[in-house]
């Protein structure tokens, strides 16, 4: 077992009065792949948006419990809330491409960070590109609109765009439910070589990902974590007859 | 039977349909039947940009007239669109929910406020102030133009707010998710998604300051004049049939007509173009 990179401890949540996560505990092992998954309405797009903080959006919303990320607790006044969403990356179920050409969408993260020169900005927009594997796909055609891109490219794009904040976590809300096979092989290949370097939270868009790519897996139901361990433990041999019913489909 | 109910119907609502079209047809056949002569015995040169004015002698020229729309609406879309677009990125991303709650139906109001009203208003308060603190009649472009502003504020704000709020929510959370600050991201990424809808929120606000009559009617003075500056009085295409339609006859209503035609050329210009925008958007989306 590797350090931990994030923290979380009795963690709670609350929609108004509906409550989404029930007192969740969880440790989040630096440089692996943990997915986190469950039926539909379990909580775990809320325990996603937790961990940047993006739920904030939302009026009424409220964290209880604390989130610690290399044991600095997140919702610290000292945070800035710019600076805790570059540490901590996000891709979503939707391919969300800024309205801009495909070098700015990649150069915006960098800009917003200070960085000026047009030849650093290159290398940056370019490691990141090859890192998500669509670098082939778009080297020619920098500078035309990233709408143009097909579905599966879009969403390589924005993880490339993550990448390029050289953030340290990376969370994945169903980052292929609307992709086809061929890219989603693509997006998972990407993934096992990007653990090396970041910690991956990932909301798999079916069991089968989920046992494909993780090295650990925590499932969720109606907000309480129910199991968490190894992705073989997980996957293969649950405990917990809860797991081993949704994992064989009995329910979910 | 019910087959034949089901035709019938058709029919009925085809019908219905049909005469709304054609009372528009007809309208518009009218016109041109009225207008046109006189413009062919004029010219279309010396209709469009004669700088006089007399029906008395026969002198048909409404260059004035098309100064004066163009400067009021200009005024009207200066002073309005800023403030109008400002308001929907205030209603749509800033404000909460209970205080837009209030906003909307409010801004939906001034839409319902007849324009004599405002005219009437205009009149009574803002032309005095004009004269009292800027010099000249009061009576002027400035005053048209704010009048105009305030009446062209509803068609800006809500199509402006409506395609702000009709961004999928993704773009701003993946825009907030990248670091950006609420601001940066209305700048960068809500403001030019929604771009063709605040777009045609302009135009179709421009296309309702050409058209409007009545507040103008009681705020610019009506001199059939270039003005040189904003605080002189004009004359718009639209307040000139209204001030003389009542006594216009033979030639003179024929020019008043013509006006009209003008009048609806400019206004089918305008909102074909708001069609056109508003087409554009949704042929980008997927």
């Amino acid at each position: 077992m590797t350090d931990t990179k994030i923290k979380i401890e009795n963690l709670s949540f609350f929609y108004g009065k509906k409550q989404a996560i029930n007192d969740f505990s969880l440790d989040i092992p630096k440089n692996r792949i943990m997915s986190v998954f469950g039926p539909a309405k379990s909580g775990i797009t809320t325990l996603l948006r937790s961990l940047n903080r993006l739920y904030e959006l939302i009026p009424d919303t409220r964290a209880e419990g604390r989130i610690l990320i290399d044991n600095e607790d997140i919702h610290a006044p000292s945070v800035s809330l710019t600076q805790l969403r570059r540490r901590v990356g996000m891709v979503f179920d939707v391919p969300t491409p800024l309205p801009m050409s495909i070098f700015d969408n990649m150069a915006y993260g960098p800009r917003l960070s200070g960085i000026k020169r047009r030849s650093e900005l290159e290398g940056i927009v370019e490691q990141s590109l090859k890192m998500a594997a669509l670098w082939e796909d778009v080297c020619d055609r920098l500078d035309t609109p990233a709408a143009s891109l097909s579905g599966g490219q879009q969403q390589r794009l924005c993880m490339a765009r993550v990448l390029a904040l050289k953030p340290e976590v990376i969370l994945l809300d169903r980052p292929c439910s609307g992709l086809d096979p061929i890219s989603t092989a693509k997006i998972e290949e990407s993934l096992q070589e990007l653990k090396k370097q970041f910690t991956i939270v990932i909301a798999p868009h079916n069991i089968q990902q989920g046992g494909r790519i993780s090295d650990r897996a925590v499932f969720m139901l109606s907000g309480n974590l129910i199991e968490e361990g190894t992705a073989e433990e997980i996957f293969a041999n649950p405990t917990d007859k809860r797991t081993a019913d949704y994992i064989t489909g009995r329910f979910g | 039977m019910k087959d034949f109910k089901e035709k019938l119907s058709g029919r009925i609502f085809f019908v219905l349909a049909l005469s709304s079209i054609s009372v528009l047809a007809l309208i518009t056949v009218f016109i041109l039947i009225k207008g046109t002569p006189l413009i062919a015995e004029v010219g279309l040169k010396d209709f469009i940009f004669g700088m006089t004015w007399a029906p008395g002698r026969g002198e048909f020229g409404i260059f004035p007239m098309i100064a004066g729309s163009v400067s009021v609406t200009f005024g009207a879309a200066v002073i309005g669109v800023p403030i109008g677009i400002c308001c929907s990125i205030f209603l749509a991303e800033f404000a909460p929910a209970w205080l837009s709650k209030i906003f909307r139906p409010v801004i939906q109001l001034l839409a319902g406020i007849p324009s004599v009203v405002y005219g009437f208003w205009g009149m009574i308060f803002v032309v005095p102030l004009i004269r009292d603190y800027l010099g000249g009649p009061g009576l002027s472009i400035l005053a048209g133009s704010i009048i105009l502003a305030i009446m062209i504020l509803p068609t800006v704000i809500s199509i402006s707010e409506v395609s702000i709020l009709a961004l999928p929510r993704q773009y701003k959370e993946g825009a907030l998710a990248l670091g950006m600050t609420h601001w940066q991201a209305i700048y960068s990424v809500v403001l030019p998604s929604a771009k063709s809808g605040i777009v045609a929120s302009v135009v179709l606000g421009i296309g309702r300051a050409v058209g409007e009559t009545m507040a103008v009617i009681m705020v610019l003075g009506n001199a059939v004049a270039l003005p040189e500056s904003i605080l002189d009085p004009v004359r718009t295409l639209t307040t000139n049939i209204g001030i003389e339609m009542g006594y216009a006859e033979g030639a003179h209503e024929q020019a008043l007509f013509a006006t009209g035609i003008v009048l609806f050329v400019v206004i089918m210009i305008i909102n074909g173009l708001a069609q056109y925008i508003t087409r554009d958007k949704n042929k980008g989306r997927r």
